[in-house]
């Protein structure tokens, strides 16, 4: 067991937890932030992901030491002063998720990609998410909020 | 309406609406929330008959012993079941309510007018609210079957789309899955699993043990059962590793590698005749008679399907709690009366000592390993009694060991005569079985379909399937073609000794039967020179059919699919079990110099009845649509001796958002007709509207999936 010190969310964050553990499970589990899911374990599926210092990360595999000094935010912290973010509006607004099993990680991919391009084209968007899989089928959906959020210009 | 099967079992209109403190309305549903939006219908459902606002609406999730047992959340059953069940249910509680207010105001019935729940009299300026008038009290009456609904034309909720239940909670990750469950003292569960069905464990390093023990680490075994407990997640993790490398396996025999496709057709099989209607006769199968003397045209083909994944997105989870003699069970299984049943026997106690609370977790398609997992914490939650315990499958386990929907082949033969007219048919499909849930009253063992009562000891012999004999159930559903096709030789063939397990996994066989069917229909339409569409019109008799192909055929041709250079369309259609939605599907596709086919364009026409939430409908739609093209393009599952080789997602592969394509979606507007489930319509079309397009596109006639770059190559070169 060592301390471990995160910036989640804002929040300066310290934690006593073996030093390997994975960033899912000190999110998940010491700091009660569960919209990051895990899905494969494997850096496969996108299910756990999280904006480090603006890129989205896997944190199924990594350890949480790794990421002491980084600004961590998760779904949780999207929204501000009560606000959903625009992402989140419009995948609210294009209905893009079924189970959402996927869509948080979705909405994290999504994020970091238009923050880095506001008007990504439509390669650009594939391979931004190439690594968020979604098994009920809610890809048309996603897009059509990525649309919307380009035709926004948010 | 009248004999509702919901009803019948839950007749007290309380079992199914309460009017909630905080102005509130509580819906009861035995149907689950599966990412389907079926709790979105409902609401909507509920809140047209009652006259409330939408938001008012909860549905509960459900438990048993509270919410009314309506069997499995299958077969696109759903809005049948329940949403009917409630409709009956709510109109009978605005009756009820308006009976109350008329007194509580002294003023007549029909001077009465509701507003989202607040009952105003046009006699009087008095008004009352639903909560008013209950005030916590039950209705205590029957749901009257004979109720006035609402017409139609009244709707004002019913066919407008509303903001899905749970969607603001899954866009801020707020929304408690079954893998999010925290409860004080909650240990962290992990499994150590055989290499494959058939191992038995034959040696465990004690001292292993012992050192996980020291660091706080509890082993459960049960003969070949074994997993691991602890109260940090990442521990148990990091336990059932070294767990796993202290187990020594006996393998046996290994997996059995025969040629799949070969076996199929070779291994012994039961065979049965499928008669009008779609069902079985246990009757001897009717010879293949050689084709019709005035046939002009007679095709044969076979089309082969490989296992394929449900593949979860989650992981199956199961969390438990044994405390005093009694079991609560937290699970996302698809039927927890059932399920409940099956845990009894496995676990030799009194139903009435089990209490299952459904809990969402990721989307599932059928029978997926929820019920295994929940059995599975019950074991670990007995072993350490009075702490809940969470109990998560890995990556692997559910690759590995969720029931597969089965592989198949559809061997298809067809006469045309000189006007391009179906004179004969004969459609024979092979395959294992889709009916592998732990369903008490439909097997002797039911519990024999919880994949661990095969390692415990006793350990339990792994089941025979015995064949579904009703209409359109598992390998024949849908084998019986829609189309005016003058007695039909149809043959379901179950067949013994193939290597994987099996179960329900969406639209069973209808997939791919359907996706043979409407591949051979387009071989018989360009062998006769006849354009798909019309030669499937010419074998529609059907008015609802008739109208989704020509709806669909119309808007491709208005926006000219594979008319582009390169590219081609294709369509299919089908009838889901030939009684539920219509659907016809097309898409357009181009196949690449590296040989794989991409998706360009897809539409689907569809008939589900009576539209309740056109957007729920329309993402079910969309979803299935994109699912089944990923089945058809680029799945199979891989083993051999030593086990399962799909393993992950590289070693599986799906569809990604590189091939996804636009999707128009046409719902047929049928106010006042029944509700026709939706939610697995689409896939056998879309499989046969694949393959159809590929040969519009490349002139190459893929009969067996995936659809895949090796798939094309080979074809390519014959
Ligand atoms: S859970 Fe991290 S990528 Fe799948
Ligand atoms: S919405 Fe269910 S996995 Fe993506």
């Amino acid at each position: 067991m060592t301390a471990i010190r995160l910036q989640v969310n804002g929040t300066a964050q310290e934690i006593e937890a073996d030093p390997d553990t994975p960033l899912i499970f000190v999110l998940r589990n010491h700091l009660g932030l569960t919209g990051p899911k895990l899905g494969c374990g494997q850096e496969q599926c996108g299910a756990c992901v999280v904006l480090v210092d603006g890129v989205a990360t896997n944190t199924c595999v990594r350890a949480a030491s790794e990421f002491a000094g980084a600004e961590i935010v998760t779904i949780e912290g999207l929204a501000e002063n009560g606000a959903l973010s625009p992402v989140q509006q419009a995948f609210l607004a294009e209905g893009a998720a079924q189970c959402g099993y996927c869509t948080s990680g979705m909405i994290i991919a999504v994020t970091a990609l238009l923050r880095r391009d506001p008007k990504p084209g439509a390669a650009e968007i594939a391979e931004a998410l190439h690594d968020n899989l979604c098994r009920c089928g809610s890809h048309r959906r996603v897009l059509a909020a990525i649309d919307r959020l380009i035709e926004e210009g948010a | 309406m009248a004999g509702h099967p919901s009803i019948a079992k839950h007749p007290n209109l309380d079992e199914w609406i309460e009017i909630a403190a905080g102005g509130r309305i509580i819906v009861h549903t035995g149907k689950v929330e599966l990412g389907q939006r079926i709790y979105t219908a409902l609401a909507i459902i509920a809140a047209e008959e009652l006259d409330v606002d939408y938001e008012r609406i909860e549905v509960r999730r459900a438990e048993t012993g509270v919410d009314p047992n309506e069997g499995m959340t299958t077969g696109s059953m759903s809005m049948q079941h329940s949403g009917t069940a409630i409709r009956l249910a709510g109109a009978t509680a605005r009756r009820r309510l308006m009976e109350l207010a008329a007194e509580r105001l002294d003023v007549a019935v029909d001077s009465l007018e509701v507003e989202d729940g607040l009952v105003q009299s046009r006699d009087s300026n008095q008004s009352v609210t639903y909560w008013d008038l209950m005030a916590g009290k039950r209705f205590g009456i029957a749901v009257d079957e004979a109720v006035d609904i609402k017409p139609p034309e009244a709707h004002t909720r019913v066919g407008r789309t509303a903001t899905p239940k749970g969607m603001a909670e899954i866009v801020t990750g707020r929304m408690t899955y079954l893998h999010d469950l925290a409860m004080p003292g909650l240990m962290h569960a992990r499994l150590v699993r055989p290499p494959h069905y058939f191992a038995r464990l034959k040696g465990l390093d004690a001292a292993a043990v012992e050192r996980l023990s020291v660091d706080g680490v509890t082993v459960v075994r049960e003969g070949s059962f074994l997993a691991v407990a602890a109260a940090d997640e990442y521990a148990a993790v990091k336990a059932a590793e070294r767990l796993k490398a202290a187990a020594a396996w006996e393998e046996g025999d290994g997996l059995a590698t025969p040629e799949l496709f070969e076996a199929l057709t070779a291994n012994e099989r039961l065979s049965f005749p499928v008669a009008a209607g779609g069902a079985p006769v246990d009757e001897a199968v009717p010879e293949l008679a050689p084709p019709p003397e005035d046939a002009a045209v007679t095709l044969s083909a076979s089309y082969e399907k490989p296992y394929i994944m449900h593949g979860s997105m989650g992981p199956s989870a199961g969390c438990a709690l044994a405390e005093d003699g009694r079991l609560t069970v937290w699970t996302h299984s698809q039927g927890i009366y059932a399920l409940r049943g099956a845990l009894a026997r496995a676990l030799e106690m009194d139903e009435a000592a089990l209490h299952l609370v459904f809990t969402p977790a990721a989307g599932c398609y059928g029978h997926n390993g929820a019920d295994d997992a929940a059995f599975e914490a019950a074991l670990i939650a007995r072993a350490i009694p009075g702490v809940p315990i969470l109990l998560k499958w890995t990556r692997d386990d559910e690759h590995a060991w969720e029931p597969y929907g089965s592989a198949t082949v559809c061997a298809l033969r067809g006469s045309l005569d000189g006007d391009g007219n179906i004179i004969d048919w004969s459609h024979e499909s092979y395959g294992d079985t889709f009916m592998g849930r732990p369903v008490p009253g439909r097997y002797d063992l039911p519990e024999s379909r919880l994949v661990s009562t095969h390692f415990r000891e006793p350990a339990l012999d792994w089941p025979v399937a015995e064949p579904a004999m009703g209409a359109h159930i598992g390998i024949h559903r849908n084998l019986e073609p829609l189309y005016a096709i003058p007695r039909p030789r149809l043959v379901k063939n179950l067949v013994r000794g193939l290597p994987l397990r099996t179960s329900a996994l969406r639209s069973l066989g209808a997939f791919g039967n359907v996706a043979a069917l409407e591949s051979f229909m387009d071989e018989l339409a360009a062998a006769a020179g006849i354009d798909p569409v019309e030669f499937r019109l010419r074998h529609l008799d059907d008015e609802r059919a008739r109208d989704v192909v020509e709806t669909l055929g119309a808007r491709m041709a208005a926006d000219r699919a594979g008319a582009e250079e390169g590219r081609g369309a294709g369509i299919a259609f089908a009838r889901y079990k030939n009684v539920a939605a219509y659907c016809a599907v097309g898409i357009e596709v181009a196949v690449t110099d590296e040989a794989t086919v991409r998706l360009h364009r897809a539409w689907i026409v569809a008939d589900a009845g009576e539209v309740v939430d056109p957007g729920g409908l329309t993402a079910q739609l969309e979803g299935g649509l994109i699912q089944a093209a990923s089945w058809t393009l680029y799945e199979q599952v891989s083993w051999n001796g030593g086990g399962i080789t799909s393993r992950d997602w590289e070693s599986y592969p799906i569809i990604r958002f590189d091939n996804i394509p636009e999707v128009e979606t046409v719902l047929m507007e049928r106010p006042g007709l029944p509700f026709l489930g939706a939610g697995e319509t689409v896939a056998g079309p879309t499989g046969g509207a694949i393959a159809n397009a590929i040969f519009a596109a490349s002139g190459l006639r893929l009969r067996r999936m995936p659809f895949d770059a090796d798939a094309i190559r080979k074809a390519a070169l014959q």
